[in-house]
């Protein structure tokens, strides 16, 4: 257990290494000069020299990238003449488009990243396992059809459209809810959760229809196997068969699903965050690859990069805690 | 104590008739057969004795005590199920949740039926897993299914049955899963079972050998009709339907011997393979220094139960597989640089080792297209007809086939480019008696036509019998007996040798009562 741990950990460190170089070499061959960007216009020659020797981008793609690593650990400093500025470690480069260090930018925008993924997450995990029962269980065919249609539904409609509507219906004709914006949580839960709860919805629809029909699915292929019918051979009440015996099979495949989900949306929900204008990591990185602010880009890639990798790893122990059969070794 | 009897017993899916008027008794504390091929209704009839049919009609009278089975309520039916009558499936594997530990699961059952304190269930499943002889219960009892070897699974199966004592044990193919030795062992205790707690059981089977030693009374049964039924001593010894004659006369027999004189073909020479496992330091020896000649025009059989090293042995003999260590030539030209098919393998499971997508002419064209011929059709019409199928099978595809045509199909394309040797693994385990005994008289009347060299791979020692001019039994990679058929079987020399000859079902219910007492010898001793 130790062992797979610490062989793990070692794993995703590759992985995000090996994607930082990747990124890294990226950055190096992007045909626009970041510096020309910073430098503005006017920009003599001797002027962009000195912007590109603050910015660190006059130096060869290997010392790029060992002061990146550095910074890393580190922190560094990037100092053009008089005005120096300092990125603390862990340093993932320093924005000159918003005078920021990157992981400020970033950790910043986390919280509200984090809570419209874990809100969506739970919405759809509740509404779409029960769907997927209601549906899978099929005691009623007309509920099976309904789930269906609305699964088909649910993947077919645009996020936008979900959250203009929704925005029209409760903010702009019935009034029920605040125009969204971002309150932290440790402010006001309340208010978190009533200005979260519209693009918790909208997230959350296209979710809730994987769940759904892969709860179905799952439901109904585990009532078909083996077991099962030993269970029922053996006098115990449908009820409990469904319950104890069914229901972890069927919602193992949801653990993997789940937990890297909630890493992707983390990053990449950017149309419901510009939709109801939410300050998260999604919308800094629109924001930065409008601005050419490649040091954010690669700082947000990273941290998608570490968030997949750590919610696989924690999908993996989560699913050796469900299933006995799973052995980590 | 408690009387079953069947009268009239219907059971249709929509149009087909699964059974067609079934009935029998069977008397408190007697053990009765039911026997059959694939369709005959047996599995139909075994759950519609525990009202497990969805969707099937079930019609006529199944009386058990004071009920009548086939119109009783859901609520009657869960307080019958396992209590009264439990069931002991064929998959052992899959028949037990992988998410439970055995233990729950049989106090689950236990609590369920009588009510017992949470305390009492365990005790009774440690019990009930002691009296089916599973080493340590106490401890055992924690684990879940898949740290059980399968024939330890069914004895779990069977503790779970035993747990409620029930009045009737309904064992549906409880053994087709196991490996001949394990399989006696289970039907030896099914029998004590029955001795020493005066249940009856109706146990339901392919194999007449299964039944021979285990029932008193036996059904013969065939597309959903009893086509004779009586005591097991009467009807296997003197059969009076033609339908029992002819499975009797499927039952493999031992053949005359032949001369063999041709030299060695293929050559083994302290062939070892061994695999690497994942981060531990021991690799499995699959096959572990085996030496052997093939004959010429000889048929060797090789005799092993799962994980003996069998498969590799035959993949090894085919080229498929790369020994570790030893040479393997084949008329002195190592296996593995050899070209052009003349070495080709029969394989277990002709549904999967056929190309689902492609037609069966197209499958056996195969090797024909690789050797250059252009317009293989005329061939492989012809290679199907020697088969003993039609020309028009060509354009069929292999899900339109039953189970023996889509073995001949496997052995048409091993003929199509014309090999010097076969090697057959395992190719009539997934037949019914009557298509296992055709396939055999067809390998040998190709072997003769064709002039062919067979190595003949399986678990089943009256198979090999018939086919096998000498035999090689394997065991944990190595061969220990090697000798011709006669010899191996009336003078078995290594202990393993002899155990699994004691383990094989026979038809003949003196016999099978025999070994059976020969076994509990040995288990004592």
């Amino acid at each position: 257990m130790i062992g797979y741990l610490v062989r793990r950990l070692g794993g995703a460190v590759l992985v995000l290494f090996g994607l930082s170089l990747l990124l890294y070499g990226l950055f190096y061959l992007a045909p626009s000069d970041p510096a020309i960007l910073t430098c503005g216009k006017g920009c003599t020659p001797e002027r962009l020299a000195e912007v590109r020797h603050a910015m660190g981008v006059d130096e060869s793609i290997w010392a790029q990238y060992q002061h990146f690593l550095t910074g890393l650990v580190a922190g560094r400093d990037y100092s053009s003449g008089t005005l120096t500025r300092h990125c603390p470690a862990p340093c993932l480069g320093y924005s000159f488009e918003t005078d920021q260090p990157v992981t400020k930018l970033l950790l910043d925008r986390l919280p509200v990243s984090a809570s419209l993924a874990f809100g969506a997450e739970v919405l759809s995990l509740v509404a779409g396992i029960g769907a997927g029962l209601l549906a899978g269980l099929r005691r009623y065919r007309w509920l099976d059809r309904i789930v269906n249609g609305l699964v088909l539904a649910g993947y077919a409609v645009p996020v936008f459209l979900v959250g203009l509507l929704l925005l029209l219906l409760f903010c702009v004709q019935l009034q029920w809810l605040p125009f969204p914006t971002y309150v932290p949580l440790t402010t006001d839960p309340l208010a978190w959760a009533q200005n979260l709860l519209l693009p918790w919805v909208a997230l959350a629809v296209i979710q809730t229809a994987a769940y759904a029909r892969l709860t179905r699915a799952g439901i109904q292929e585990t009532l078909a196997e083996d077991h099962i019918r030993t269970a029922r051979a053996y006098g115990l009440p449908e009820s409990r068969i469904v319950w104890r015996r069914a229901l972890r099979g069927a919602l193992l495949p949801l653990v993997t699903l789940t937990a890297i989900d909630l890493a992707a949306i983390m990053t990449s929900a950017v149309l419901t965050e510009t939709m109801f204008g939410l300050p998260g990591v999604g919308q800094l990185l629109v924001g930065a690859v409008n601005q050419i602010d490649l040091p954010v880009v690669v700082g947000v890639t990273l941290l998608t990069g570490l968030l997949i990798v750590a919610a696989n790893a924690i999908a993996d122990l989560l699913y050796a805690a469900v299933d006995p059969r799973v052995e980590l070794r | 104590m408690t009387d079953l009897v069947v009268e009239d017993l219907r059971i249709r899916f929509g149009e087909t008739v699964a059974v067609d008027g079934l009935s029998f008794e069977l008397p408190a504390g007697g053990a009765l057969g039911i026997v059959g091929e694939s369709g005959s209704g047996k599995s139909a009839t075994a759950l519609a004795l525990l009202g497990l049919h969805t969707a099937a009609t079930v019609e006529g009278r199944i009386t058990f005590g004071a009920d009548d089975l086939t119109a009783l309520t859901e609520r009657r039916w869960r307080q019958v199920r396992g209590a009264e009558i439990a069931m002991v499936f064929q998959e052992p594997l899959t028949a037990l949740s992988p998410f439970h530990t055995i233990g729950d699961q049989i106090a689950e059952v236990y609590r369920l039926h009588t009510g017992s304190t949470r305390r009492a269930a365990r005790d009774r499943a440690v019990e009930v897993l002691r009296q089916v002889h599973i080493p340590d219960p106490a401890r055992r009892a924690a684990s879940y299914p898949h740290q059980f070897s399968g024939g330890m699974r069914q004895r779990a199966l069977i503790a779970m049955a035993l747990s409620c004592r029930p009045q009737l044990i309904v064992a549906d193919e409880p053994t087709t899963a196991l490996d001949v030795t394990v399989q006696a062992q289970i039907l030896d205790l099914l029998d004590e079972v029955r001795e020493t707690t005066g249940t009856s059981l109706l146990l339901i089977s392919h194999d007449l050998g299964v039944v021979a030693g285990s029932t008193d009374r036996v059904v013969v049964m065939r597309r959903g009709l009893a086509v004779e039924q009586g005591a097991t001593d009467a009807v296997l010894v003197a059969p009076q339907a033609a339908y029992t004659r002819e499975l009797l006369a499927a039952v493999p027999r031992a053949k005359p011997p032949r001369t063999i004189d041709g030299g060695p073909l293929l050559r083994l020479a302290g062939v070892r393979k061994h695999f690497r496992q994942r981060r531990r330091a021991e690799p499995v020896r699959a096959v572990d220094d085996v030496t052997l000649d093939v004959r010429a025009g000889e048929t060797l059989g090789i005799v092993g139960e799962s994980g003996t090293g069998k498969t590799t042995l035959a993949r090894l003999m085919t080229g498929l597989l790369s020994p570790s260590a030893g040479t393997i030539t084949l008329d002195g030209v190592d296996i593995t640089r050899r070209r052009g098919g003349s070495v080709q393998m029969v394989f277990q499971d002709p549904m999967s080792s056929l190309n689902p997508r492609r037609t069966i002419g197209e499958s056996i064209a195969d090797p024909l297209r690789l050797s250059g011929v252009r317009d293989p059709r005329p061939t492989v019409e012809d290679l199907l007809l020697r088969v003993g199928l039609t020309r028009a099978l060509y354009d069929r595809f292999p899900h339109q086939l039953s189970g023996g045509m889509r073995q001949r199909v496997g052995i048409a394309r091993a003929l199509a480019p014309r090999p010097r040797l076969i090697v057959c693994d395992e190719p009539v385990s997934s037949l019914d008696v009557t298509t296992q005994a055709q396939v055999l008289s067809l390998l040998e009347d190709l072997r003769a036509e064709f002039g062919l060299t067979m190595v003949f791979v399986s678990h089943d020692l009256a198979v090999l019998r018939q086919i096998a001019d000498r035999v090689a039994v394997l065991y944990e990679g190595r061969i220990v007996e090697l000798g011709d058929t006669a010899e191996v079987y009336d003078q078995p020399q290594h202990a393993y040798t002899k155990e699994l000859l004691a383990a094989v079902p026979v038809p003949d219910p003196a016999e099978a009562r025999r070994l059976r007492a020969l076994r509990r010898a040995q288990v004592t001793a």
